[in-house]
């Protein structure tokens, strides 16, 4: 592995010291280089730390037929472009760009670089050479809703988000949903902090629901600065990406771990097999994409039987949660009894289900 | 709203505030010596990573403080000695260490993600700690204190002692200050690894006291507010004490604003606030003071004596 980022190539030159990230040019040619862009640090115990375990483990499996590559805090923007670029100029077949804000970035270098495959995590935009894989974590939402529904004194729920991008939104909305089936007047409020790994805003954020009369909150940003919050005011929260009760072990109540291990390896074997096409994945519980981790000892039976029971419906098809009826937040039906929303409707859901007090 | 919001509030903006306070007050004064050094937010990060590795190490959080203030005040003489000795670029110097500083930081930071401390809160008795209205006046970590008392007397060294007359006079004109003996290099020196410190115990707020981790960084941008702040106050210190709370208290408004569901200002407005404040309050200083304001005459240049 050769670990290049801006910021090692500035640990280097402005240290000039002995660092050997650097200095391990690969001479194997015939291994395929597989690149990845990541979001936040690698350190982050979430989002990127879960997509770096899953390139370790391409790693591992495939051994000495691939060589991975990887450029860490990348922004969101037209800055994306070149570093995606880089890689592809590094001779880079297949490269994972492993969040929504590089899908325009990714969609474009690809273009000029036809025969380097990418893939777009949590996007909707392909290409013959772009594909897009996505994990349905708002099954795993509606486990944790069916908990903060069951355990929440207040019946409000706080929930700490990053953007309004339709992975938050069918967050939000699964938690919403799966909490009112517990407690019909459960509310969700909800915060965007416009960042996905910003710890003194997260914890400021959180103080601020607690504040505002939440027991419970869920946090769809990527640190676990919000857990630690919890844990001094003796309330409950949920890790994300990753289990986080090291951090919070009695505020802890379960994690959404993201998995996507599997999905890496199978798509570096197609690269190596020549049997790569672009397609779209959207894998969850029954894949194993999304895993629940195991339940803080505080919740109860009764409640574990509950969350259980919707992680064996997801697992063999038989439950969904965005099932109507559903209004929205000014009260309109917007799913009719006996309809379930279609994954390509939940994909571009830009609109939160009632009971979400939110401030867009 | 109850007492009980209100003093929840407070805390929260307490906790926003304090580090970027602590790094101002440091800055101003380096700036008050005639250097401008961007690299706060890379002095933080290594105040953060060095107080949380001290505190993991030795368990004592007084040594945490210890080592964060070393630690950023070690990373800040390697930009001393640039800008100092080799006269270099002070802005590209200071990104530089900034760039350098988050670097590093990840690296030593490696060996302790996943770890946490016990929060280096209060040390008055839990009686006046955790009751629920005296917390608003007893609740804060000794880091909070600290920031406080600093800011009357770092005003009153820079006004009334013979030092910060010296130092002062370094910044408006170094070769008049050398012309008559003073060491403009030593007060410099000084006056960076006091900034250094400043910023470390400021990031070291983050990794000790609001979130008792280490992750890569964590301290998110907040040196450059610290930056902005020294500008936004006309390199007062009474003023900085102002307007860290002011711009504490406007990133708390916006946190309250959208969980209470109020969607009056975009978002991207509150995040730019700080900001268009220092502009804001750059105008105003001109506007009124033709001579370029309370800036020190020397901010930013090289001190070439001709001897």
């Amino acid at each position: 592995m050769s670990k290049i980022s801006r910021r090692t190539f500035m640990q280097a030159a402005g240290a000039a010291a002995t660092l050997p990230v650097l200095g391990g040019k690969a001479f194997a040619a015939e291994k395929v280089k597989i690149g990845f862009i990541f979001l936040g640090p690698v350190g982050d115990y979430g989002w990127t730390w879960a997509h770096n375990k899953a390139r370790l483990q391409v790693e591992k499996e495939l051994g000495d037929k691939v060589e991975t590559v990887y450029v860490e805090n990348v922004q969101e923007d037209a800055s994306a472009i070149p570093v995606i670029r880089d890689l592809a100029q590094q001779g880079c077949k297949l490269i994972f760009t492993t969040s929504y804000g590089y899908m325009d970035q990714t969609i474009a270098v690809a273009k000029e670089f036809p025969n380097v495959k990418f893939e777009h995590c949590t996007g909707y935009k392909r290409a013959d050479n772009v594909a897009t894989y996505n994990s349905k974590f708002h099954e795993g939402r509606a486990v944790l809703g069916t908990i903060a529904g069951k355990m929440s004194k207040s019946g409000t729920i706080g929930y700490l988000g990053s953007y309004k991008v339709p992975e938050v939104v069918l967050g939000v909305n699964s938690m919403a949903l799966s909490a009112q089936k517990q407690n019909p007047n459960a509310k969700v409020k909800l915060v965007l902090i416009d960042s996905w790994f910003d710890p003194p805003k997260e914890a400021a954020a959180t103080e601020t629901l607690i504040n505002l009369g939440c027991d419970i909150v869920a946090t769809h940003t990527d640190s676990p600065g919000p857990l630690q919050i919890l844990e001094q005011k003796k309330l409950y929260g949920f890790g994300q990406g990753a289990d986080m009760s090291r951090f919070a072990p009695n505020a802890h109540l379960t994690a959404i771990e993201d998995i996507w291990g599997p999905y890496y390896v199978e798509r570096a074997k197609m690269i190596l097999d020549g049997s790569w096409k672009s397609t779209d994945t959207w894998d969850g519980m029954k894949e194993g994409t999304v895993v629940i981790s195991p339940y803080n000892k505080v919740v109860p039976a009764d409640v574990v039987k509950l969350a259980d029971g919707i992680q064996a419906g997801y697992k063999d098809g038989s439950y969904d949660i965005f099932k109507g009826p559903i209004y929205d937040q000014e009260g309109k039906l917007r799913v009719k009894e006996g309809e379930t929303m279609k994954l390509a409707d939940l994909a571009v859901m830009d609109w939160f289900v009632k009971g979400v007090e939110s401030a867009a | 709203m109850s007492t009980e919001f209100i003093i929840a509030a407070i805390v929260t903006i307490v906790g926003l505030t304090t580090p970027i306070l602590l790094a101002a007050l440091g800055e101003l004064v380096v700036e008050k010596a005639g250097v401008l050094n961007l690299g706060v937010e890379g002095m933080m990060l290594m105040g953060a990573i060095c107080g949380f590795g001290a505190t993991v190490s030795t368990f004592n959080p007084w040594l945490g403080i210890l080592g964060a203030a070393a630690g950023g005040a070690l990373s800040s003489m390697l930009f001393a000695v640039l800008v100092l000795e080799l006269n270099s670029n002070q802005v590209a110097t200071g990104l530089a260490l900034t760039i350098f500083g988050t670097g590093l930081s990840s690296l030593m930071g490696l060996s302790y993600t996943g770890f946490i401390v016990p929060v280096f809160g209060s040390i008055f008795p839990a009686s006046l700690a955790s009751d629920p209205y005296l917390k608003v006046i007893f609740g804060y970590s000794p880091i909070v204190y600290f920031a406080l008392i600093m800011v009357p007397a770092v005003a009153w060294f820079l006004k009334s002692t013979r030092a910060g007359m010296i130092l002062r006079a370094v910044g408006e004109n170094d070769l008049s200050a050398h012309s008559i003996g003073y060491s403009v290099k030593g007060v410099r020196y000084a006056a960076i690894a006091f900034g250094g410190a400043m910023a470390g115990i400021g990031g070291a707020y983050f990794s000790m006291v609001i979130t008792p981790m280490w992750a890569e960084k964590m301290t998110a941008g907040r040196g450059w507010i610290a930056l902005a702040l020294v500008v936004f106050a006309g390199w007062r210190a009474g003023r900085l004490l102002v307007g860290a709370y002011f711009f504490g208290i406007l990133m708390a408004l916006e946190l309250y604003a959208k969980a209470a569901g109020f969607s009056f200002l975009p978002s991207q407005f509150w995040a730019a606030m700080p900001y268009l404040m220092t502009i804001v309050a750059l105008s105003v200083i001109s506007i009124r003071d033709r001579s370029g304001g309370n800036a020190p005459a020397c901010l930013g240049k090289p001190f070439l004596p001709s001897t």
